[in-house]
């Protein structure tokens, strides 16, 4: 148990976090290990970015311990660890009479990285042409940009991300995946909260749904189908005429939706998937084709919000 | 030491982005030249030198300008940045609450330095090349500029206090224009009003005048006039401050602590905000 404290980059142990008016976390624990990718997912107020703040040390927990990096992220001498860290916030905002190449390189003389690193980044983010136009004159995209440039500088370590895509167009924001990608490769951690839940289901390690500043569950892909108990779903293509026929051969366990001439629509429990494919492929000739289809997260998140997982 | 100064610099460029410097310098400028022009008419018949008059005029119209200058200057200088949200990504730097604050007190309290020196500076050297000047002349001037920054710094210590205990920019522009007419206007109305109701003169000259140095707008004041014989002559001050037992140690110990006391209950406000 010790040993696995110290190897994780962010651990929270039943972390409370109540204002005056409110509580907007409620006895959430998780820990995230090196080099993971971790997505927190919720409804608008669900405590997302309540513990975003937390893990930068801006807000300190009402009861609970929080630890990022190996010590208390709101301490005094958290101060030089920042360097490690990169933060790009939600609806990010910047010094508006600053050009974009001022902004950049004042937040890197502050983080003591090289000033020729921000030119590299400004064409990274595709920003370089309007770098010394005002920040005040960007649109709600290029401030994005420049603030993604502002977190990804110095290469650091661990990277909190408060929905990093809104105001990205489709092409930038494959862009920014395969920049993330990069500094996963290079062994970065990184906790990305985000509401595009179809565009963070390939790419994250691990999941965190959040509810009403409740964790209702987390783990990966796999882990979170399995809590839900959601089903998997069959399209079988079988020679013309004999749908009926094979239908009737699958079995009771089986959910059969609907039966045409040549298709079966059905679903099963997950445990039943190998099992049930097996099944299918026994038949011979008379199977022409299996589509499976996986629950999707937008499924299972939806399962969580609505759910009886409470 | 680093820090201070990236975050220094910054405000110090903001400035003269903004042109906040050079309409300081301008206005700063313009006022001691005009004053000066105006001042020199009478010094025939009061053999005053024209460079006293100069510090007697400028340290009256400076005990309106600086703190209003400073306070612009600085009410936002916290508010703007809660409020914009910048505030809370300068935090996740590897930069510590207290380098941000003192950093920005440095970069307002350089761009005060260069409108004083450049403006009320520019002026005295462009007026001594016509009339002259004496070596006790230079001092007042030079000491009513060094008091002038000082009383800069009050203010832009009271604006911080404002910028970080208010919660809208709008509350602080108030609060700050609150606090000016305070200092500025109301006390001193207030103080006379005292000594006019006073008909039994229980006010001693003592008290009063330690009234009176409660207020940094009045120890600049005190300062400026009674420090220099030329000048306290000049304007009329000369016994008040000697015999009430003011000294300038005790005026100068008093701004800092104007200075010190609001920077400091900004920093303990600052510490424990939670953003």
């Amino acid at each position: 148990m010790v040993e696995s404290i110290s190897n994780n980059v962010i651990d929270l142990q039943n972390v409370t976090k109540q204002y005056v008016k409110e509580t907007v976390l409620h006895n959430v624990s998780f820990n995230v290990r090196p080099g993971e990718c971790v997505v927190l997912v919720g409804h608008n107020g669900a405590g997302k970015t309540s513990l975003m703040k937390l893990m930068l040390g801006l807000t300190r927990p009402t009861s609970g311990r929080v630890n990022v990096l190996g010590d208390n992220p709101a301490n005094r001498d958290a101060v030089g660890r920042r360097k490690a860290l990169g933060y790009l916030p939600e609806s990010v905002s910047f010094y508006e009479a600053m050009s974009g190449r001022e902004v950049l390189e004042f937040y890197a003389s502050l983080k003591g990285v090289k000033k020729s690193e921000c030119d590299h980044l400004l064409e990274l983010v595709n920003l370089h042409k309007a770098a010394n136009r005002r920040v005040g004159t960007y649109s709600k995209g290029m401030r994005q940009r420049l603030g993604l440039a502002q977190a990804i500088l110095g290469n650091p370590q661990l990277l909190f991300l408060d929905e990093p895509t809104t105001g990205l167009d489709p092409l930038l924001r494959q862009h920014f995946y395969a920049l993330i990608d990069d500094l996963h490769q290079a062994g970065a951690t990184s906790i990305i909260s985000s509401h595009a839940l179809s565009e963070v289901e390939a790419r994250a390690n691990r999941f965190i749904i959040m509810k009403s500043g409740k964790l209702i569950a987390s783990g990966t892909l796999d882990d979170l189908y399995q809590q839900a108990n959601l089903p998997v779903r069959f399209k079988i293509a079988v020679t013309p005429g004999e749908a009926v026929n094979v239908a009737e051969r699958l079995g009771s366990q089986v959910d059969i939706q609907n039966v045409n001439n040549e298709t079966i629509n059905l679903q099963c429990i997950l445990p039943e998937k190998m099992p049930l494919i097996r099944h299918i492929t026994s038949m011979g000739e008379v199977v022409q084709d299996i589509q499976i289809m996986q629950p999707r997260l937008d499924e299972v998140y939806r399962h969580f919000m609505h759910g009886d997982a409470l | 030491m680093k820090m201070l100064w990236i975050i220094a610099l910054k405000e110090l460029k903001d400035g003269m982005r903004n042109r906040w410097i050079a309409a300081s310098i301008i206005l700063l400028a313009t006022l001691a030249i005009a004053l000066s022009l105006l001042g020199s008419a009478p010094t025939g018949s009061l053999k005053a030198s024209p460079m006293d008059i100069t510090v007697i005029s400028l340290t009256s119209l400076s005990v309106y300008l600086i703190p209003l200058i400073a306070l612009i200057l600085s009410f936002d200088a916290l508010v703007g940045e809660f409020e914009r949200g910048t505030m809370m990504l300068l935090l996740t730097y590897p930069v510590s609450r207290w380098q941000v604050i003192m950093g920005k007190f440095l970069g307002h309290l350089l761009i005060l330095f260069i409108a004083i020196f450049v403006g009320y500076g520019g002026a005295i050297v462009l007026l001594t090349l016509f009339s002259g000047g004496s070596a006790e002349g230079w001092q007042a001037y030079a000491m009513m500029m060094f008091t002038s920054l000082l009383l800069g710094a009050v203010f832009i210590a009271l604006g911080y206090l404002i910028s970080v205990l208010v919660k809208e920019r709008a509350t602080a522009a108030g609060s700050a224009i609150g606090l000016w007419l305070a200092f500025v206007v109301l006390y001193d109305l207030l103080l006379f009003g005292l000594l006019l109701l006073d008909k039994e003169q229980l006010i001693s000259q003592q008290l009063f005048s330690g009234l009176m140095m409660l207020s940094p707008t009045d120890s600049y004041r005190i300062l400026n006039l009674s420090m220099f014989e030329g000048v306290s002559q000049a304007s009329g001050i000369a016994g008040i401050a000697v015999e009430s037992g003011i000294n300038s140690t005790v005026l100068f110990g008093l701004i800092l602590l104007w200075i010190i006391a609001p920077l400091s209950a900004t920093l303990f406000v600052f510490l424990r905000r939670e953003l």
